[in-house]
């Protein structure tokens, strides 16, 4: 019987070709990644019925949004330019004030994240949304 | 005049270190993708001036788009029902307890969809969100 002799072959993988196949991979990563990044308003909503808290009168205001963008904080009818100054000089006043937010069914959205934004500017941390009124 | 002799340093660019650098990239790209892509609903959105990044990963991004014909899509659930909503957001805070939902809702929406998708959302105790928006300059 015959041992066939062990050939000294060589047995390296060749590297040559590794830059291009990571070339590759790259490319292949670069075009789908998407780096836009989500911006928006943040906003925390008030958690669902069953843990109602109770506030008192005094540390909240009223912020009422109509059907055609009209806005009224505390029952007066007020400009949204003039949100921010009024929120901030009451938040002056009671710096644990809460501003509850409500709106109308046919409220436009871009009016209601124009007044988020104001009151954000105002650097009122704690909005609150009203619940709807049902009917 | 004399002009100077041309050196006879070599001139080369030492390609020895081109895969490392080519391999880092790759793996920034690698960690930064996220293939998770929703095609959504066509939405123009409103403006807002003090815009914030949705903090941390965007793998705990739940998106919900509204459009101005009222229709609701929740990532790749089109919501037909708003009941629905409550037991697919439900599952999902399930699977991650961190989620932010981005609302990308037609500037011409009205809010009462906008109540009834909120109101869901509390019920289903997915409570962060962040309306989507795009910095204006007022």
């Amino acid at each position: 019987m015959i041992i066939g002799k062990r050939r000294e072959q060589s047995t390296e993988i060749p590297m040559a070709s590794l830059p291009d196949i990571v070339f590759l991979l790259l490319i292949f990563f670069l075009v789908t990644t998407t780096i836009d990044a989500e911006k928006g308003l943040d906003l925390v909503l008030p958690p669902a019925q069953s843990d109602m808290l109770e506030v008192s009168k005094k540390n909240l205001t009223n912020l009422l949004i109509n059907a055609v963008g009209e806005v009224a904080i505390d029952g007066e009818r007020v400009e949204i330019r003039d949100i921010t100054r009024i929120i901030k000089e009451s938040l002056q006043k009671n710096p644990l004030l809460i501003v509850s937010v409500k709106t109308d069914k046919l409220t436009p959205y871009d009016v209601y994240i124009d007044v988020i934004d104001k009151l954000k500017k105002a650097e009122a941390k704690r909005i609150s949304l009203a619940e709807p009124e049902e009917n | 005049m004399k002009f100077t002799r041309k050196s006879k340093v070599s001139t080369k660019i030492p390609t020895a270190s081109l895969p490392d650098i080519i391999f880092m990239l790759l793996i920034f790209f690698m960690v930064a993708t996220v293939f998770k892509q929703f095609s959504g609903l066509k939405v123009s959105l409103p403006d807002a001036e003090l815009v914030k990044k949705i903090p941390g990963s965007k793998r705990h991004v739940v998106t919900i788009w509204i459009d101005r014909n009222n229709q609701v899509v929740c990532d790749d659930y089109q919501v037909d029902k708003l009941p629905n909503l409550r037991n697919v957001l439900y599952e999902k805070r399930v699977t991650d307890p961190q989620i932010i939902i981005a609302m990308k809702v037609d500037k011409d929406a009205t809010m009462g969809i906008v109540n009834d998708v909120q109101q869901e959302m509390r019920k289903a105790d997915a409570l962060r969100v962040n309306y989507s928006a795009i910095p204006g300059v007022f």
